[in-house]
């Protein structure tokens, strides 16, 4: 019988096996081999330097989500709204870098940063806002959210702000001094062509902030507290609706950090539809990752590793098409919010004591 | 712009309900019997694709709304598994069902068609219905005269719903088990089996929204088909305090608000972007003014464990 510690690591790996044996049948009745088709996933995304770094770099938004996804659960918030926060924050940031123009990077890079963090995280915060005042669900708001930043962000690339001479929907390139350096700059024998960059430095730092703010200090413990059980944090004095408030907006703002590995370290422009869905992988991030900044580091490589593998899909599988890792995370989660079934299947075997 | 404001606004806003309707009413089951539903959006999705590649296959609209209803009730039951056999938190386990309702139409579909976003457009949708006698008096014509048979379907469904709910036996056991579950078990009814009654109605009802939209309103299934009209239709039902009466009152406001947004489009000088906006943001103001109004079934979304 294994202690509880390790059940924790065990059944999120349960998991992500019974996902992909789904994914499996899901590849097999489309006609493609699911051996060789997870061996093509992994071959590109885990068995070479370069596909280690893409896997990080697809990772570093995954983190960012994962981290905005996990806050807001702990304290009991379900945010769906990660992919409109994150679209917000790199519009502005991308707007931003453009109005600063001329100054320096020492200014122009931090204020940049601050910017993808507060416009994620206002447009977090109306509905925590709307949640704590009038008790408006914030799935559904978080959603609506969603939907209304695709139209803003749309407007704003196809309209105004359009780069000239392109069809591509993109804005303005921001300035020089506005860009992170990518890692190869830093590290020589990484490939030249590999576009991680000092974006995963900060996703990482977000993931130590993280652990800090929720473990570490008192708010933390009160947003925690909150998470547990509304009507208990009242009566011990805890200000609730300040701290659902709270919450969403950091949960919107580390969401908004995408802007910052995407736009000033990737992109170096906002390109319209860019994200294809980070903002709900983060969801499985953060669910798979049991609501923990290191668990959401592993589980954000875990499907970095995967959308790198599944960009493979479309060159070698005439069957397939890279949607199969929206298939697989959507399986990961329904597992993961069955983790019953598991508990009960491991008992079964013998390796679990009986549920008390 | 007020020429806008007319007749065909109000027959246009009644289509566009439909699909909130059927899945607001599928909602209304499943709340009422204590599961939270908020893979109504997903499971419309799935239902609008299933639709269309049924009713192209077989070059019969109503082979794919037989698979849509089908599915929808399918794919309820694996929420149903989820949140009822295995007490899954139930908002989440939903979320998967979205989550799936993204990926899965587009491996199919690229699978079957080469396409990830677009099936190929249906050979007949469903018959309108040419309502006789009204179909004949000027202004009525215009209101009612012409409906695709769903829109009839949907309407009539609230006033049965109302009847199946408030009174019959099975509607009283339903919403006992959403009320007080253990009561309800002492009483000697099936918890579990009445939760899964009420998810798979609502399966049914919303894989039928879903295929309205694709083989009755268009005729093909494309991308991002059902535009967060899920999650739209569960904000009518909590306007609505999950009385079918009420909850058809704002599934008609949300509906009229959609075909308000696409007829203004061009007429007045705003962005159509924002224009897009309006139902979404109508949504939220909604929501937020229901402050201590909305009357939850008292088990909504508390996972039950049954005695055995």
């Amino acid at each position: 019988m294994f202690s509880k510690k390790f059940e924790i690591f065990l059944l999120p790996v349960i998991s992500v096996f019974a996902a992909m044996l789904v994914g499996a049948i899901l590849i097999f009745s489309v006609g493609e081999n699911p051996l060789v088709v997870y061996w093509i996933f992994f071959k590109n995304s885990l068995f070479s330097l370069n596909g280690i770094g893409y896997t990080l770099f697809y990772a570093t938004p995954l983190i960012f989500t994962g981290l905005s996804v996990a806050f807001g659960f702990r304290c009991g918030l379900f945010n769906i709204g990660a992919e409109g926060q994150l679209y917000i924050a790199a519009m502005a940031v991308t707007l931003v870098a453009i109005w600063l123009d001329g100054w320096s990077a020492w200014f122009i890079i931090p204020v940049c940063m601050i910017v993808s963090f507060i416009a994620g995280g206002i447009w977090g915060g109306i509905p925590g806002l709307l949640k704590a005042r009038f008790g408006g669900h914030e799935v559904i708001n978080t959603i609506m959210m969603n939907m209304i930043a695709w139209s803003l962000v749309n407007y704003l690339v196809v309209g105004p702000f359009h780069r000239e001479g392109t069809q591509i929907l993109e804005t303005d390139f921001i300035p020089e001094a506005a860009r992170i350096p990518r890692i190869h700059e830093l590290i020589p024998i990484i490939p030249k062509t590999l576009p991680l960059n000092m974006g995963f430095v900060v996703a990482l730092l977000a993931c130590l902030v993280t652990y800090l703010i929720l473990w570490k200090t008192r708010w933390g413990y009160e947003i925690r507290a909150v998470g547990i059980s509304n009507s208990v944090s009242k009566y011990a004095g805890i200000n609730v609706n300040k701290n659902i408030v709270m919450a969403m907006f950091i949960a919107g703002g580390f969401a908004g950090l995408v802007g910052i590995s995407e736009v000033m370290g990737y992109r170096y422009t906002f390109h319209d539809s860019f994200s294809s869905g980070v903002g709900f992988i983060g969801i499985a991030v953060a669910l798979l990752g049991r609501n923990h900044p290191v668990g959401v580091i592993l589980a954000a490589l875990l499907f970095g590793a995967l959308i790198r593998g599944s960009l493979f899909l479309d060159l070698n599988f005439d069957n397939l098409s890279k949607d199969l890792v929206m298939v697989l995370q959507g399986v990961i989660v329904l597992f993961v919010a069955t983790d019953k079934l598991f508990k009960k299947l491991l008992s079964y075997v013998g390796i679990r004591g009986k549920e008390a | 712009m007020w020429e806008v404001l007319d007749l065909e606004l109000f027959a246009s806003g009644l289509r566009l309900s439909t699909p909130l309707i059927l899945a607001a009413l599928g909602g209304l089951f499943s709340e009422r019997a204590g599961v939270v539903n908020i893979a109504l959006d997903g499971i419309m999705i799935f239902g609008a694709f299933t639709g269309a590649v049924v009713a192209y296959e077989t070059a019969n609209p109503w082979y794919g709304l037989l698979a849509a209803m089908l599915l929808g009730g399918l794919v309820a039951h694996i929420h149903g598994i989820a949140s009822i056999r295995y007490q899954a938190d139930q908002v989440v386990s939903g979320t998967a069902i979205n989550l799936l309702a993204i990926g899965v139409p587009a491996v199919l579909s690229n699978a079957l068609y080469n396409s990830t976003t677009v099936t190929p457009n249906i050979q007949l949708m469903l018959p309108i219905i040419h309502l006789p006698v009204i179909s004949e008096i000027p202004i009525l014509a215009t209101l009612l005269g012409k409906y695709s048979i769903l829109v009839f379907f949907a309407f009539s469904m609230v006033p049965v719903t109302w009847f199946v709910i408030f009174k019959t036996s099975f509607g009283l056991r339903l919403r006992a088990v959403g009320e007080n579950p253990e009561a309800a078990e002492t009483a000697g009814i099936n918890v579990y089996l009445m939760r899964y009654y009420a998810v798979w109605i609502s399966g049914l009802l919303a894989g039928l929204g879903g295929a309205f939209l694709s083989i009755a309103h268009g005729s093909s299934f494309v991308n991002n088909i059902s535009a967060g009209r899920g999650f739209i239709a569960l904000a009518a039902l909590i306007f609505g305090r999950y009385t079918p009466k009420l909850t058809l009152v704002g599934c008609m406001m949300f509906g009229i608000a959609d075909a308000f947004q696409i007829r203004i489009q061009g007429v007045i000088p705003i962005p159509g972007q924002f224009i897009q906006m309006f139902p979404y943001v109508l949504t939220m103001i909604v929501l937020a003014g229901l402050i201590g109004r909305a009357q939850v079934p008292a088990a909504d979304g508390i996972p039950y464990a049954q005695a055995k």
